[in-house]
């Protein structure tokens, strides 16, 4: 029985003081900025992504890995403006890594270095689930993508300064190659300019903002509300008058209420990937905006 | 720079001596306005420099109020369509304002049996446990203030304003943050970390009321007066040990007036992920306490009501286990949530018969006691804001030793058990309306029929739940 103790204690002692991997260790809150992390450092990080695609993001869990996870992490990449209220802060609050915590430079908080769009003029929970801060879904505008990745090289370079310089010249390369992008992005969205739609949840702001597309209606009744049957026949009857041309879901959400409107108002139901991996094509951030702009144009003819 | 320097000079002094720029000839009027013409120019050329300095500084700032400064550069840009960044809402004495946090609660009961005759048959009665009054009445509303208190350490003050209009403080702690390496040091008042359900509030129960193991055995919820250290094993799998020393006051202890420690608890959690749509937690804990003349009435073998009294050590063991499936990890549509807890008590010491000798038949005598009991639940939602759940309870009166008592008290050989049933309805993470069926047998030959409605409201500052 001593033994087995000291045995044991010897184990806990060595996993406490061996650092866990040499890589930086990031946790990021949500798939586009583990890819992004992804893009930057390569193989000098390592890299946690706590939620996926097909999680609605408003409503994760404190769950017991996410806080084993953020109690080795060098660096926590957030979108924050109250993304993650319902979850992060208790994670943090439990993983005992100071590291990490908000205000300190392991903390990297995306919306920070973006306009929000949408900031509330009213702050009612009468009006739904409402961003004080702004809209958090930043990530459907690539130029916000670009906005975040300067900034967050640099953090990866602030905290691992041996490798700063490959964190730099990766920076580089993917600012040039992601500009590139963008202008082909603008080119093949051009006929998306002024298409009247419908969303499921006020999820597309900044991607609307970019390409152009004019928002008719939202199924829920209030930000984060589940649609109604009366909400949705409103909908309809404003459908009537101001026709759009398909209605936009993420992947993430159900398809009831989008399938509901697109039957009866005859328009295309779209999914888009909203984040990385949302669908099979949005494997990386590259494929999220070429298959979002793909069905986009799909679902507009 | 010198240029511009005597540029400027030039200029002052031109303005300065409207005498002598009276009497200038044409020729120097034009050499003036040159000057003027090269100054315009040279500091154009140093704003169009400047604003790309300030570009290029928009586009790799590392800092938050360089980013905040940048909407403002284009000078025409409409107010309305200028958006304020959030770090400059917060201004003024109300920026520190801790954030704070109300529940409102209230439910409608109706039982078959009277609530005022509430006991778990075998069991020690363990305090404030009855479920609740007959018709309508208000429920514990809730008053949660937290905040960072410096940079070191976290306060969080939750009390609990009954419906007999009092106050009672269930939580008031500070939480050193700047300890590192997966430690958590705790102190103050605070629901102990043993088992699944006993660190959640009421009002995130998935039942109006709580397992019987937890009213047989803790008296409903085991509060400890003390301080917690936990610390979180640098795995990746979800490891945590924890340990509380407190004043032991809370049932199965009792008030103890000595010095040092009065209640010892001891646990440890795992959990993980299985997948994208399996998450687990599983514990095993333990608490050992002393209780001094903890007193009840109980029924003796002539059918009297005696006065006895219990000292001597408790000592409890808990294992918990809960598991939560969500699609694919998206709990909003479909989810399910199975947890089971099953609880091991010991007691061992002196058993006081007729304590207040008014059957005249006062006797001490050795006591030895080992029971125990678990219940099992399952909530499922079946459908956006929508949740079913069931409950069952039971509990094992074991073996117990009276000594000499035995000659006046019977060895307990009933089970009390429950089930119960919950229809729920979320309309937003804030607010939950709730009715709850139970089928309780806790006492030989007497069957309740409990029947509730409950709302819970939560207003104020967006709490984040337990796992």
């Amino acid at each position: 029985m001593k033994s087995h103790l000291q045995w044991l204690c010897a184990v806990l002692l060595a996993g406490w003081l061996l650092p866990a991997s040499a890589a930086l260790s990031v946790f990021a809150t949500v798939p586009e900025w583990g890819a992004l992390v992804e893009e930057l450092g390569g193989d000098k990080v390592k890299i946690y992504t706590a939620t996926n695609a097909l999680q609605d993001p408003h409503h994760v869990e404190a769950k017991p890995s996410l806080i084993a996870r953020a109690r080795g992490a060098d660096l926590v990449v957030a979108t924050g403006a109250e993304l993650e209220i319902g979850w992060l802060p208790l994670v943090l609050q439990q993983a005992g890594n100071p590291k990490v915590q908000p205000g300190k430079p392991g903390y990297f908080e995306a919306a920070t270095f973006v306009t929000l769009l949408d900031k509330p003029t009213r702050l009612d929970r009468a009006d739904g689930d409402v961003h004080a801060a702004g809209d958090p879904h930043l990530q459907t505008d690539p130029r916000n993508i670009a906005k975040v990745a300067a900034p967050l090289a640099a953090r990866l370079a602030e905290l691992d300064p041996e490798n700063a310089a490959v964190y730099q010249s990766r920076y580089k390369a993917f600012a040039e190659r992601w500009t590139a992008a963008i202008a082909n992005w603008d080119k093949q969205a051009a006929p998306l300019r002024g298409v009247p739609i419908v969303v499921q949840h006020k999820a597309f702001t900044y991607l609307i903002a970019w390409v152009g597309l004019k928002e008719v209606a939202t199924l829920e009744p209030k930000p984060g509300v589940e649609p109604t049957t009366s909400h949705l026949g409103e909908v309809l009857a404003t459908l009537q008058r101001t026709p759009a041309k398909m209605v936009l879901r993420a992947a993430y959400q159900s398809d009831r209420a989008s399938q509901w409107i697109a039957e009866r108002a005859k328009i295309n139901a779209v999914t888009l990937p909203f984040t990385v991996g949302g669908t099979e094509q949005a494997k990386d951030l590259y494929g999220l905006f070429d298959d979002t702009i793909a069905r986009l144009l799909k679902g507009a003819q | 720079m010198s240029n511009s320097f005597w540029a400027s000079g030039a200029l002052a002094l031109a303005l300065l001596t409207p005498n002598m720029a009276g009497a200038a000839s044409d020729a120097d009027l034009a050499d003036i306005r040159d000057q003027i013409r090269q100054l315009k120019e040279n500091y154009e050329a140093r704003i169009q420099a400047l604003e790309q300095r300030l570009k290029e500084a928009e586009a790799r700032t590392t800092q938050p109020a360089a980013a905040a400064a940048a909407p403002a550069a284009p000078p025409p840009a409409p107010v309305a369509a200028a958006p304020t960044p959030a770090s400059a809402t917060a201004a003024g004495s109300a920026a520190f304002n801790p954030a704070i946090s109300a529940v409102l609660q209230g439910t409608y009961g109706n039982f078959s049996q009277d609530p005022n005759k509430y006991a778990l048959s075998g069991f020690a009665p363990s305090g404030d446990i009855a479920p609740g009054k007959r018709g309508f009445s208000l429920g514990e509303s809730e008053l949660a203030i937290s905040a960072s208190v410096d940079d070191k350490f976290y306060g969080n003050l939750i009390v609990s304003l009954t419906p007999e209009n009092t106050l009672s403080v269930e939580e008031a702690y500070g939480l050193y943050t700047g300890a590192g390496n997966g430690l958590a040091p705790k102190f103050g008042r605070f629901f102990s970390g043993l088992g699944y359900l006993n660190d959640q509030h009421q009002h995130v129960w998935d039942f109006v009321d709580a397992p019987l193991v937890y009213q047989a055995f803790l008296g409903g919820q085991y509060d400890v007066d003390g301080v917690q250290l936990k610390w979180l094993a640098p795995t990746d799998q979800f490891l945590e040990f924890g340990g509380e020393l407190g004043s032991g006051e809370g049932f199965p202890g009792t008030s103890q007036n000595k010095n040092g420690i009065g209640s010892g608890i001891a646990y440890v959690h795992t959990g993980g992920d299985i997948g994208a749509s399996n998450s687990w937690r599983a514990g095993l804990s333990y608490l050992q306490t002393r209780a001094r003349n903890r007193d009840y009435s109980q029924t003796d073998i002539h059918g009297n009501d005696a006065q006895v009294g219990f000292s001597g050590s408790s000592r409890l063991a808990v294992a918990d286990f809960v598991w939560k499936y969500a699609p694919n990890g998206n709990a909003q549509d479909t989810n399910f949530k199975l947890q089971a807890e099953y609880f091991w008590r010991r007691e061992n010491g002196d058993f006081t018969y007729d304590r207040d000798a008014s059957l005249g038949f006062t006797n001490t005598s050795n006591y030895g006691a080992r029971q125990s009991g678990f219940y099992v639940q399952g909530v499922y939602q079946f459908m956006p804001t929508w949740r079913v759940g069931a409950r069952y309870d039971y509990l094992i009166p074991g073996n117990v030793d009276y000594g000499t008592n035995a000659a006046y008290l019977v060895n307990p050989s009933f089970h009390p058990q429950r089930a119960t049933v919950m229809l729920d309805w979320t309309p937003s993470e804030f607010s939950r309306f709730r009715l709850q069926f139970a089928q309780a047998k806790l006492r030989e030959g007497i069957t309740d029929n409990e029947f509730f409605v409950q709302y819970i409201l939560t207003l104020g500052a967006h709490g984040a739940h337990k796992y």
